[in-house]
């Protein structure tokens, strides 16, 4: 079967340079990826800040060469064939300040435009009806400089969409982005790939609710290694034969969350303190197991305030298959990373 | 048959888009219009580029005039302020250009782009140089008029092809350069910096290059300026002969060495760099 992507065992390690006196070290980007995107998907790749999902895209628009394994973007591969690759993508990242500030909005994208061989007439005629959709049209003749984030982002998704790319790739596309101007994003993107059956678009986030609103299959990434990937329904789905209840209850004062992980059927704890109560996250085998839970916490004299049973997300997904919160995930690459 | 029908007519409503060398004259228009359109939108240039220089013209043009130089070396003087504003240039929106590229990410974007980095590179240059021939202008106007420099052009069409070579081999080297100094990060910004000054003192901006020595002179000669500079003075100027460096002819035809040289050798290390940078991440990673 033909795919618009497809990865075979790819793998990227990067040498970091030390200081005079330490040795390089190395650190494994991505381990053993292997995905295929079918035509006229939009896939999501879902992970947190450094799990490799950047690299990959870097990979699949021949910014960066693999150190191991394969990969083919539109039956090419990317290594051996990148000029007959980059005519048919094209990649918007969030947070990007590309372009010159000096030029307008139709003057910056004309510019990139031309850089895919679009004729000027062309251009501008696609320019307007881009503009248009995203709501822009009364900003064209403004400098970028005087955009607002939101408003330059939204001319940076058009420059991605002008050359009507067979595969596009968002990379956190809404970073950055208030409520509004990131729903207008996830309008439109959505549009697109309805309006336009044949392209595929490769959406990188660390939003959930982004990739369960959005893609119709999604990888979930950690670490450089690809731990699911299937439809958001069915990554859920395979939840859903466990129960999960988020418990409000009165403070844990230091016992946290061990009292609970070695209790029977208890698959997963999340544990956070509020300010005067704690909240608490379990992934239970089957519902009857939340009784051996309360009867603890009356042992305990831990008060419940308020208890809820709630339905699956791709957040519970990542956590039944990571161990921790996406949040948990960042913050501790966050203090690895720090200096001191 | 509808599916067919429908695809047919998904497919003519693609863009057109042309490749080869269309695309590489689209590619060079494109980007050298920021550098034109700047221009006329940054005023700032003004004082910059002309005002700035024109002071330090004028102080050469003073301290001649008191020490009783020959009167040669006024038109010399102003010809060279006009050319710092093409090495100003070289050094700050060619060199160290694609560095800034990476930092604001156009660089990515160039690159993931089915037209050539060779291309981008071009349109800088010749953007630029189109600007700065403007500015140029300007100085050798206003000094011109302002300290009554007189020119007895011995042949316009040697002028020609100096100013043509000189431009060739400059930008050559500016575009070769900006390749070098992509691999560099932040220190690009040092070099450059360093670079800008003591060529001015090497290349003679201000008072004939042969003042320097052979030995001087010769290595100073690398920078196309140098001799650029000093057959035009020989060209322009009745005494100019007298005080050139080499004969023009000679000038003309090292010129045309260095532009080959510069414009082969950009060629070759921007591919070299774009392979290099690929393989280690450096491409869009400026600090790892």
């Amino acid at each position: 079967m033909d795919f618009a992507i497809r990865t075979d065992h790819l793998g990227r390690i990067y040498k970091i340079r030390g200081g005079k006196k330490t040795e390089p070290r190395q650190l494994e980007a991505l381990h053993d990826v292997n995905l295929e995107v079918r035509h006229g998907e939009l896939f999501g790749l879902l992970g947190p800040n450094g799990a490799g999902k950047t690299t990959l895209i870097k990979i699949l628009t021949t910014l960066l060469a693999p150190t191991s394994g394969q990969a083919w973007v539109a039956g090419l591969d990317v290594t051996k064939d990148p000029e007959k690759v980059r005519p048919r993508i094209n990649m918007v990242s969030g947070g990007e300040a590309s372009g010159y500030g000096l030029l307008t909005v139709r003057e910056n994208l004309w510019m990139f435009a031309q850089f895919y061989g679009l004729s000027s007439g062309e251009s501008n005629r696609r320019i307007d009806e881009l503009l248009e959709i995203v709501g822009l049209a009364d900003r064209k003749n403004t400098k970028s400089s005087d955009l607002s984030t939101g408003l330059r982002q939204k001319m940076n998704i058009v420059r991605g969409f002008l050359t009507d790319p067979d595969v596009l790739f968002l990379d956190e596309p809404t970073l950055g982005l208030d409520v509004g101007a990131s729903r207008e994003v996830r309008r439109f993107v959505r549009k697109w790939v309805v309006d336009n059956t044949d392209r595929t678009l490769l959406l990188t986030t660390h939003y959930m609710a982004e990739a369960d609103e959005l893609c119709d299959r999604v990888a979930i990434i950690n670490q450089g290694r690809v731990l699911a990937c299937d439809t958001p329904a069915t990554l859920k789905h395979r939840l859903q034969k466990e129960a999960i209840f988020r418990l409000e209850v009165s403070p844990l004062n230091g016992s946290g969350p061990s009292l609970f992980e070695s209790l029977p059927g208890v698959r997963k704890v999340l544990y956070r303190a509020q300010d005067g109560y704690s909240v608490l996250e379990f992934i239970l085998e089957h519902d009857d197991v939340l009784g051996g839970i309360v009867n603890t916490m009356t042992t305990q004299d831990i008060h419940i305030l308020n208890l809820q049973k709630h339905e699956p997300t791709l957040e519970d997904v990542f956590v039944d298959l990571v161990g921790r919160s996406m949040e948990d995930v960042e913050s501790s690459q966050d203090e690895e990373t720090s200096p001191g | 048959m509808n599916s067919e029908l429908a695809e047919s007519v998904r497919q003519a409503r693609r863009p057109h888009k042309v490749e080869g060398w269309q695309l590489f004259v689209r590619t060079v228009y494109a980007r050298a219009y920021p550098r034109l359109i700047g221009q006329q939108r940054e005023k700032s240039w003004m004082f910059f580029d002309i005002f700035l220089p024109m002071m330090a013209v004028s102080a050469y043009v003073f301290i001649y005039r008191a020490i009783g130089a020959p009167e040669e070396y006024i038109g010399f003087v102003v010809i060279g302020g006009a050319m710092t504003a093409f090495w100003m240039n070289v050094l700050w929106n060619m060199s160290s250009q694609l560095y800034w590229e990476k930092e604001q990410g156009n660089l990515a974007l160039y690159i993931m782009s089915p037209s050539s980095m060779m291309a981008v590179l071009l349109g800088m240059a010749m953007g630029g140089m189109a600007a700065t021939i403007l500015r140029a202008g300007v100085i050798i106007l206003l000094g011109s008029l302002l300290f009554h420099v007189s020119y007895a052009v011995v042949s316009f069409w040697q002028l020609f092809i100096v100013l043509v070579f000189t431009m060739l081999a400059l930008y050559g080297m500016g575009m070769m350069s900006a390749s070098v100094f992509l691999l560099l990060s932040r220190e690009a910004y040092h070099f450059v910096n360093l670079a800008q000054e003591p060529v001015y003192l090497f290349s003679g901006f201000y008072f004939p290059v042969k003042s320097m020595g052979l030995w001087v002179s010769m290595l100073a000669s690398l920078i196309p300026l140098t001799l650029g500079l000093d057959a035009m003075r020989q060209l322009a100027f009745p005494g100019g002969a007298a005080l050139g460096f080499l004969t023009v002819p000679v000038e003309i035809a090292i010129l045309i060495v260095l532009s080959a040289l510069f414009l082969v050798g950009a060629w070759w290390l921007l591919r070299y760099m774009e392979k290099l940078a690929i393989q280690e991440g450096r491409l869009t990673e400026s600090r790892r």
